[in-house]
């Protein structure tokens, strides 16, 4: 098992800076997931952890060893491409059997791996099949296959689950979660779903221009994110802007609507000023006294329906309602809102940084 | 993207010696003709020139051209066009079969097509003769202007036919159904929703007419007869049948070259201001037709199949005649094929050595070429690039005069061997070779070779384990292709055989300037079917089929 250093990384393409100046560790036998929007860097973080992509300067290494000027081939990693990069011309057995090839293990222990990895993936049925003949989760299965079968120091996959339609997505990604799980192998995976990086990752590095915003468990990242952009990034959120007054050694948020609340155990000592509030929809009841809204519209989905409300200050806010009514809202009825307070996070509201207690700013 | 950290590889030196070798090969023998045609007795001198456009029996050959030219690049347009629409907008008996023999008079050595003519329509021609016996009348002749238009116009029509039927390909039925739910059918909807569709094809396909056309050496020569078009000039002046000094060809070459270059300018520009792409979700479903509408489209269809097939027909059939003095006589025999057995077994050997090396050499090049430019982009990729396109704007007979010029002193001593007609052939193919496998290698994810590279492969070895093999079955018909038109090429190596480097195709030109019509039936009967196996191979290679619809 690998422990991965990142020191300094700087990426530029000719005078762009894609990324700046980088600093990440990844653990022993750790699923970790670059998380970003398209262009964020981590593709880019990624190749240059596998080699294809130059480093301009500082260091990556695996397990304390420096890797900058090794060849990719010289790695000795496992990488799965999102568009599987199967060689076409090779039945899946020989796809899986290359990197074996390369290595020149011997024939017997060669078919023997290869047909564990096969098993592994649930392919040993089509091991005499060519790439054109599978469809794309099949492909992806010997992709995997293909990248673990070598036992690599790092398993890299960048985006592998983008090409497959939504229900194969998340089989896949059991599989692929599974597999990592049982081969130990440390693991640098990227996606631009968050939905995704939240099931499979052990930790996750949120990155937006080139830059890693936060570092931390799926739960973490969610329930106290870094900054504004984390906060919009992970699931689903709404931002109020508010005053935060100290008051008697108290902090205290006036939602408006004459309600305030004591935020003095969340937020850091002294913290005062505009403020923006992050209320995720699980933190939003409907309940008989508190902020008046007005409803703009309410979406049935089955289960629950999708709740659009404009407070008075015209902000709107979206909530989830269980649709256990039988009556449903008129649209410019006033319902009120109940904000659980110990789900809300603060960020200031010019820089966006978070100013809970504890946050690491 | 997908720059690599280790920039200078093997790549860069394979780049410099294919730079170096076309610099030498191919750059330095051009620059020879344009040197050669400013410079008189006394050094610099226009006077290639001004002789050129001082006579009418010279600047005559360049309107001669234009003028044969245009017409068949129209005429190929006009016929070509309703039989692509036929062909896919309704159901015509034998479609596949139709596609594949069009396919194969196109693939036919062009100048056959003239001889064929002549044996038809010719002085003492089969059609004449029957004419003149019946009704006592001779049909009017066949020489000159009409033989040329004639003949080059069926040959080329196949071509723009097979471009105009991959283009149709991509148009989207429902972009048809949209035209007529606005009440646009028929003619009208043909004129003015699927005629800009193929706009860019149509332009591209006539370039490839009109540089065909306007270079084409053996039509003219055998069936011009006093309608001479520049290159007939340029062969004569060259060989000193009219004893003028060489620079006066080079001149010639040099304004040919120009306007070769004008055209494919402005084609460039006017595609250029036309782009869009397109895909066929749903492609278009071919009609059927009743009645008299449906009997006009198989009587247009096979009408011109029957044109386009009938010189390779006659070619066969008269192979078998008896001959005598080289002239055909009553009777059938295979005394054409037996008193030239020599011969023909030499030609065949001649072309199949020659070729298959011209034919190896073109394809590592491409190969090599095609992958520089798709993955190692920079400046001597570029260079390589668009010097490979050169070839294109030249014609061949230019390219065999340039390749006497530069090579018949030593050291570089190569007029009358093996090697030059080999690396004539390697050039008059280089630009098409290179273009097919180029889109090949951009079809090629670059994420495969990532994928070897990270399973711990090395460079060379992933090139040779995964990239060829990968490309392997589009490389390898196109090759047929390639072989197709390396055997039955004529005018690049005119100037540079002996009699120990005639092939099949340089056999028939020769036979049929010295009057043995016989011989030369034969030996085009070879070559037909030599072409027609080749088609029917590369109709059996995996991928083989997609190359045919160009």
């Amino acid at each position: 098992m690998t422990r991965i250093a990142l020191r300094s990384l700087r990426k530029e393409y000719g005078n762009q800076v894609a990324i700046p100046d980088l600093d990440l560790d990844i653990g022993e036998g750790e699923f970790f997931t670059l998380l970003g929007p398209s262009g964020c860097g981590k593709t880019t973080l990624l190749r240059m952890i596998a080699g294809f992509n130059s480093i301009e300067s500082g260091t990556i290494s695996f397990d304390e060893v420096v890797i900058n000027d090794r060849s990719p081939s010289a790695r000795n990693i496992g990488m799965v491409f999102q568009s599987y990069a199967l060689f076409p011309h090779m039945s899946a057995a020989k796809n899986v059997g290359f990197g074996l090839q390369t290595r020149n293990v011997n024939r017997a222990e060669s078919e023997r791996r290869v047909a564990e990895a096969l098993e592994a993936v649930h392919m040993a049925h089509l091991k005499d099949r060519l790439p054109g003949a599978m469809s794309g989760g099949q492909q992806q299965r010997i992709a995997l296959a293909r990248a673990l079968v070598i036992q690599p120091a790092v398993l890299l996959m960048d985006e592998p689950l983008s090409n497959l339609d939504a229900k194969l997505r998340v089989e896949m990604r059991e599989t692929i979660r599974e597999a990592q799980r049982e081969a130990g192998i440390t693991t640098v995976y990227v996606t631009h779903d968050q939905e995704e990086a939240m099931a499979v990752s052990d930790r996750i590095a949120v990155m937006n221009l080139g830059v890693v915003q936060q570092v931390g468990s799926p739960e973490d990242i969610y329930r106290f994110p870094a900054n504004r952009f984390v906060a919009e990034f992970i699931g689903k959120t709404n931002l109020l802007e508010r005053d935060l007054r100290q008051q008697d050694g108290k902090a205290v948020l006036d939602l408006g609507d004459g309600i305030t609340v004591d935020v003095t155990a969340m937020v850091a000592p002294g913290a005062a000023g505009r403020v923006q509030v992050s209320v995720r929809p699980e933190a939003v009841q409907v309940a008989e006294t508190g902020l008046a809204a007005e409803l703009i519209d309410e979406t049935f989905l089955g289960s629950h329906s999708q709740v659009r409300v404009r407070l008075a200050s015209g902000e709107t806010i979206e909530f989830l309602q269980f649709a256990r009514r039988a009556t449903r809202w008129e649209r410019g009825e006033t319902i009120r809102l109940r904000l659980d307070t110990d789900m809300l996070t603060f960020f200031d509201a010019e820089s966006g940084v978070s100013i809970m207690r504890g946050a690491a700013a | 993207m997908n720059e690599t950290t280790n920039k200078y590889d093997g790549w860069t030196a394979i780049a410099v010696m294919l730079t170096g070798g076309y610099l030498l090969m191919v750059i330095w023998p051009l620059m020879l003709v344009l040197f050669s045609s400013v410079t008189g007795p006394e050094g610099f001198s226009l006077e290639g020139f001004t002789t050129f456009f001082s006579s009418r029996l010279y600047y005559g050959t360049l309107v001669n051209s234009l003028v044969v030219t245009v017409c068949v690049t129209l005429l190929a347009l006009i016929i070509a066009f309703p039989l692509a629409y036929f062909m896919t907008m309704f159901r015509v008996r034998g479609n596949r079969t139709v596609q594949i023999l069009i396919l194969a008079s196109m693939m036919s050595p062009p100048f056959i097509g003239a001889y064929s003519w002549i044996l038809l329509l010719g002085n003492n021609g089969m059609i004449t003769r029957l004419v003149q016996d019946l009704i006592g009348v001779k049909p009017p002749s066949i020489y000159g202007f009409v033989g040329i238009v004639l003949v080059l116009t069926l040959q080329l029509v196949p071509l723009i036919f097979t471009y105009l039927m991959g283009a149709w390909r991509t148009i989207d039925v429902s972009l048809l159904e949209a035209a007529e739910s606005m009440g646009v059918t028929g003619a009208r909807r043909a004129l003015k929703i699927i005629a800009p569709l193929l706009w860019p094809t149509i332009l591209a396909g006539s370039l490839l007419v009109f540089v065909r056309a306007f270079a084409d050496f053996g039509t003219p020569m055998l069936i011009g007869q006093g309608f001479r078009t520049v290159p007939v000039l340029i062969y004569s002046s060259f060989v000193g049948e009219v004893s003028i000094d060489k620079s006066f060809a080079a001149a010639v070459a040099v304004i040919v070259i120009v306007v070769t270059l004008l055209v494919f300018l402005i084609q460039k520009y006017l595609a250029g201001r036309q782009k869009f792409t397109m895909s066929a979700l749903r492609s278009i479903e071919p009609r059927k037709l009743t009645g008299w509408s449906n009997f006009g489209v198989h009587a247009y269809v096979y009408g011109f199949l029957v044109l386009a097939l009938a010189p390779l027909v006659v070619v066969v059939v008269s192979s078998f005649r008896n001959t005598l003095y080289g002239q055909f006589v009553a009777g059938w025999s295979f005394q054409s094929y037996l008193d030239s057995q020599r011969d023909i077994w030499r030609y065949v050997g001649n072309t199949f050595s020659i070729g298959l090396t011209a034919l190896v050499i073109l394809v590592v090049i491409a190969v090599l070429v095609a992958y520089l430019v798709v993955r190692r982009k920079g400046v001597l990729s570029d260079a390589l690039d668009t010097m490979t396109m050169v070839p294109y704007v030249v014609p061949g007979l230019v390219i065999g005069i340039a390749l006497v010029t530069a090579f018949s002193q030593r050291p570089l001593l190569l007029t009358g061997t093996f090697a030059i007609m080999v690396l004539a052939l390697t050039i008059r193919r280089i630009p098409y070779s290179v273009r097919s496998t180029t889109a090949l290698m951009y079809q090629l994810n670059p994420s495969i070779e990532e994928a070897a590279v990270s399973l711990g492969a090395s460079k060379p070895r992933t090139f040779i384990q995964i990239v060829l093999p990968a490309l392997a079955p589009g490389i390898l018909s196109g090759a047929v292709l390639s072989w197709v038109t390396i055997i039955t090429e004529l005018s690049t190596t005119l100037f540079l055989y002996n009699t120990s480097t005639q092939t099949l195709s340089l056999g028939i030109y020769v036979e049929v300037i010295r009057g043995q019509l016989g011989t030369a039936a034969a030996l085009s009967t070879l070559l037909l079917v030599l072409t027609m196996l080749s088609l029917i191979l590369l109709m059996r290679l995996p991928g083989g089929q997609k190359e045919l619809r160009v």
